[in-house]
């Protein structure tokens, strides 16, 4: 028990504290890369709740995808980021005033569930029920009682994926490209020309 | 010193308001705006997974799944709008953004 309290009070402190340093560092690559750290540990946190799946989950998709992607992004734009942190001095003060004023309220309410709410009765995380697995547990129940929403889940990334492609494909006014539907519409009233020429001239073209 | 319900929840009342101080004080900077909503649905996915836990309920899980296939698509959206804003503006200062209203 001991081993899972030192274990949970490591993986909290780098996640808030990478969390912190998300949204505080200068350069938004390292910002990034702190966000990496904090997804990382937060499916260190799941794991200690008995969520395998999900803290796995959580490493492929947002470790492997989505902060691969927001590190292209911004490796690819070349933006002034200097700029950008102007008023970070001026916004601080109010943004602590205002977060620290919600993080204690939601600490309180959140202690005030755990100690009296339906969850206060039970002293231990659930671990694998009747000798499931937790993957074999979610699967049981996303693919009967669900499945209608993870056929929706589905459609909603199919478009974002058609959303995203669209709003950043542009065809380059200067490259030529294959049209198959002209080339097959070609025949040889519209592909070939006659043309007389006078002897001892050229086609002026 | 047993870790129970309340510390997972108080963890993840931390990270949300990281989030909401991110989205204070990074007015400019559409991109740390991103990773700060990323923070604040991490936030929620963690009350989730500790409140399917200690409930002994595996609902909740299935709605951290959703939380998260949602937090993917909107980042994948978030930055193709953010990479034609460049291209179009030549600058991400999301002062520049009045100019999408209509």
């Amino acid at each position: 028990m001991a081993l899972q309290a030192i274990a949970f009070y490591l993986l909290a402190t780098v996640t808030i504290g990478s969390g912190l340093a998300v949204v505080s560092v200068r350069n938004p690559v390292h910002s990034v890369l702190f966000l990496i750290l904090t997804f990382f540990s937060a499916a260190g946190l799941f794991l200690l709740l008995g969520a395998e799946f999900l803290a796995m989950l959580l490493v492929v998709v947002y470790v492997g995808a989505v902060a691969v992607l927001f590190l292209f992004v911004v490796m690819m734009l070349d933006v002034d980021f200097g700029a950008l942190k102007q008023g970070f001095a001026r916004y601080a003060p109010v943004g602590a005033v205002v977060g620290g004023i919600l993080a204690i309220e939601m600490i309180i309410v959140a202690t005030a569930v755990a100690r009296g709410g339906a969850a206060s009765g039970a002293r231990e995380p659930m671990s694998a029920l009747d000798g499931l697995s937790n993957t074999e547990t979610i699967g049981r129940v996303l693919y009967t009682d669900y499945v209608y929403f993870f056929q929706a889940a589905g459609l909603v990334l199919l478009v974002a994926m058609i959303g995203a492609i669209v709003l950043t494909l542009r065809h380059k006014p200067g490259v030529r490209r294959q049209v198959i539907a002209d080339q097959v519409a070609r025949n040889a009233q519209s592909g070939m020309r006659t043309v007389q020429i006078k002897p001892g001239e050229g086609m002026g073209e | 010193m047993t870790i129970g319900l309340s510390h997972y929840l108080a963890v993840a009342a931390i990270l949300f308001t990281i989030g909401v101080f991110g989205i204070f004080v990074n007015r400019k900077n559409i991109i740390v705006i991103l990773m700060s909503i990323e923070l604040i649905l991490l936030a929620v996915n963690i009350n989730l997974v500790a409140f399917s836990a200690y409930l002994h309920d595996v609902v909740g899980q299935i709605f951290a799944m959703f939380v998260l296939t949602v937090a993917a698509a909107e980042a994948a959206v978030g930055l193709a709008i953010l990479v034609t804003f460049f291209r179009n503006r030549g600058g991400i200062a999301v002062d520049d953004a009045a100019v999408m209203k209509g």
